[in-house]
């Protein structure tokens, strides 16, 4: 889960690192009201998931209450690459002398965590790798020895830092890494890490990004979703449990694993060209046990938004059964008209591997005439597409 | 002889008597696999009876190596669990250890990994977030379904485990000499290029499937591996062209970040590598079916 600048900041706050006093806004008033706790001049910052706001128009910087009121008016409601803003956060301004760069961040290929600093900040920090490779410094982190003094100042010195703030870097690579290590983050990074011309060095930007997995020992990690900012069918799915992802094609999808139903998006895409370029609307993967509750909670979503015209419910018996995948199928249509939905698009269903042909006998029997039963991953996925387009 | 895991290998579960845990252990008795014990400290000196098999329970891994001399473990403990259940496979020495659990806190998984480098990389890590490895016809380690198919001569690896059956049912009349699901977490134990290097070096395999997905560059980096070191014919099938970046599809590592973790980048990097990348899994059975009948 990524946060929003604002939130980052407060988390920045909770574990000691030095950041400007800042507030949140939702409308000018609000904007206003902080700027004033704030002394009036301040700076306004979009809210949004994505980089390259400041090019976009959507940081601005504001000399007293009114100005803020006036440039927040300006801001909220703007389009910065698809996202609408919907707050602002205002913060104390600082007179910034050098911009530098640093975060921790989860390194796959090695399997660790990994330091990237730099004193090139203030830009994006693949850019600086790119033209100016010599000033980023990478520093594999053990995740059982972590960051230490020792360590933080040998990052200091890779990452070339100007003696006078070594010591006021080192104490932030120390703290940072406690809050990487305490909010279970995959990412944190701070650009720009500024030197102000009085010689204090400040967190000015909060990157962070939360591992969901680890959410079971961080009750207070829930309250940072922008529930607003979600799909809301991926917020419904969400509430009963359903790992769904809204896209925005034609043919629902429904299937069992996530690499079964990525590929089965794949080949869906694939066979809708021939069709108009009919896409796949969704990703939900019901996962191993799909009981008949499992499959209608899949159904009544997929079914319920209104892009899908076709649904192609695509199961691989592994642990699963395909005949107790079937009565699934069956029961949840019959419960889906049981709780007053009327349903009236075609399902294509797909059952291969455990106990296939009996799945296949149970659809034959129920003779539901939306529901048509092709047995190959390619030819469901064709049959689908057509019946969306038809649909369209 | 298949890789890893034989008809020799004798095997322990750790959380055998939760519900998954048991539910597997049946399945893995019933597929031939040697499971000489259960771990759970709460437990030890009980046995647990499968169908008439009765499995006794240890309180550590190694009180259960000592006894059985056990040399792989299947894990099932849950998310908040699984580290201390890996770090103590790894500290009694275990050569195995599967990983089921999905879940696992990132930070969990990178510190029992860092554990076992810098123990000496004595235990070979499968997981989290996979289905196991199965050797058909000799050994179960994981809930692979023991029926899909029978031994033979491919081997395969994946990221993903229903694709690994999809893929062991098109193929089953050829059969495997072993399946194994890596897992799709971003930190995982055993990747694809140690599964790669172990079938390049098993007699008994004449061909690889390498099944990938998006996020990450563990394919881009497998490619490489097959270019230098893989001289038997490898087909690959990578899932999610058509995933959206910055979604997380399903699996926890299954995430295109900006422009890094593209299927296309990685489906381009196995086709220079010489790998025949197919489109569907359909496809992708019908190129390794030509190439077993060509050797």
């Amino acid at each position: 889960m990524d946060l929003y600048e604002y939130q980052g900041r407060d988390v920045f706050e909770k574990h000691g690192l030095p950041v400007l006093a800042g507030g949140v806004a939702e409308t000018p008033e609000e904007a206003r009201a902080i700027a004033e706790r704030l002394g009036g001049r301040v700076v306004v910052k979009a809210q949004v998931k994505v980089g390259g706001r400041g090019k976009a128009g959507g940081v601005k910087l504001a000399a007293d209450a009114d100005e803020a009121y006036a440039r927040a008016n300006d801001i909220l409601g703007m389009d910065i690459k698809g996202h609408t803003v919907h707050k602002v956060m205002l913060a104390e301004t600082a007179n910034i002398a050098e911009e530098y760069y640093f975060s921790y961040l989860l390194d796959r290929a090695n399997r660790t965590f990994l330091c990237i600093a730099s004193v090139a900040g203030g830009m994006e920090i693949e850019t600086v790798a790119e033209e100016q490779p010599e000033k980023v410094a990478k520093i594999a982190i053990d995740a059982n020895r972590g960051v230490d003094e020792a360590l933080a100042r040998e990052i200091v010195t890779a990452g070339h830092f100007p003696a006078e703030v070594a010591d006021q870097v080192v104490a932030i690579a120390v703290d940072l890494w406690k809050t990487f290590i305490a909010e279970d983050a995959t990412l944190v990074e701070v650009n720009p890490l500024a030197k102000t011309a009085e010689g204090r060095v400040l967190c000015l930007d909060a990157k962070v990004t939360l591992d969901e997995n680890a959410g079971f020992r961080h009750a207070d990690h829930e309250a940072l979703e922008d529930k607003a900012a979600v799909d809301p069918l991926e917020q419904a799915a969400k509430a009963k449990d359903l790992n769904y992802v809204k896209l925005d094609g034609e043919v629902g999808i429904i299937g069992n694993g996530a690499g079964l139903v990525m590929s089965t998006l794949d080949v869906v895409a694939y066979a809708g060209e021939q069709f108009g370029g009919v896409k796949p609307a969704n990703f939900l993967d019901i996962g191993g046990g799909a009981s008949a509750e499992v499959m209608a909670n899949g159904l009544e979503i997929v079914l319920s938004d209104p892009a899908v015209k076709s649904v192609f419910v695509n199961v691989f018996g592994g642990i699963t059964a395909c005949d107790a995948v079937a009565n699934g199928i069956v029961q949840a249509l019959a419960m889906l008209e049981g709780r007053g939905e009327q349903v009236t698009k075609p399902l294509v269903v797909r059952l291969d591997g455990n106990n296939a042909e009996a799945g296949r006998a149970i659809l034959d029997g129920a003779n539901n005439p939306l529901v048509e039963r092709v047995d190959t991953m390619d030819g469901a996925a064709k049959r689908a597409a057509e019946l969306a387009a038809a649909g369209k | 002889m298949a890789i890893w895991l034989t008809k020799d290998s004798k095997v322990i579960v750790q959380g055998m008597t939760g519900s998954e845990g048991s539910k597997h252990t049946r399945r893995m008795l019933k597929a031939g696999t040697n499971i000489v014990g259960g771990v759970n400290p709460r437990k030890a000196g009980t046995t647990v009876d499968f169908d008439g098999t009765e499995v006794p329970v240890f309180g550590s891994v190694a009180d259960a190596m000592k006894e059985t001399g056990a040399d792989v473990t299947v894990i099932f403990v849950p998310p908040a669990f699984t580290k201390g259940a890996v770090v103590e496979a790894i500290d009694a020495g275990i050569g195995l250890a599967v990983v089921i659990t999905e879940g696992v806190p990132v930070h969990d998984s990178a510190a029992f990994w860092a554990h076992a480098v810098a123990t000496g990389n004595k235990t070979r890590i499968i997981g989290p977030n996979c289905p196991g490895v199965a050797s058909p016809g000799a050994s179960n380690a994981g809930i692979i379904p023991a029926d899909i198919s029978g031994s033979g001569r491919i081997g395969l690896v994946s990221k993903s485990g229903t694709l690994t059956y999809q893929l062991m049912y098109e193929l089953r009349d050829i059969g495997f000499s072993t399946a194994v699901g890596i897992g799709g977490d971003p930190i995982i134990g055993t990747t694809h290029i140690d599964a790669l290097a172990a079938f390049q070096d098993d007699p008994e395999t004449d061909a690889i499937v390498m099944i990938g997905e998006i996020g990450g560059d563990a394919e881009e980096r497998a490619a490489e591996f097959i270019k230098a070191h893989v001289t038997k014919p490898v087909v690959g099938y990578i899932a999610g062209f058509t995933a959206p970046p910055g979604k997380t599809m399903g699996h926890a590592g299954a995430i295109i970040s900006g422009s890094s973790g593209t299927a296309d980048a990685k489906k381009e990097a196995l086709e220079a590598a010489g790998v025949k990348v197919g489109k569907t899994p359909s496809e992708t059975a019908r190129l390794m079916r030509e190439i077993m009948s060509g050797l």
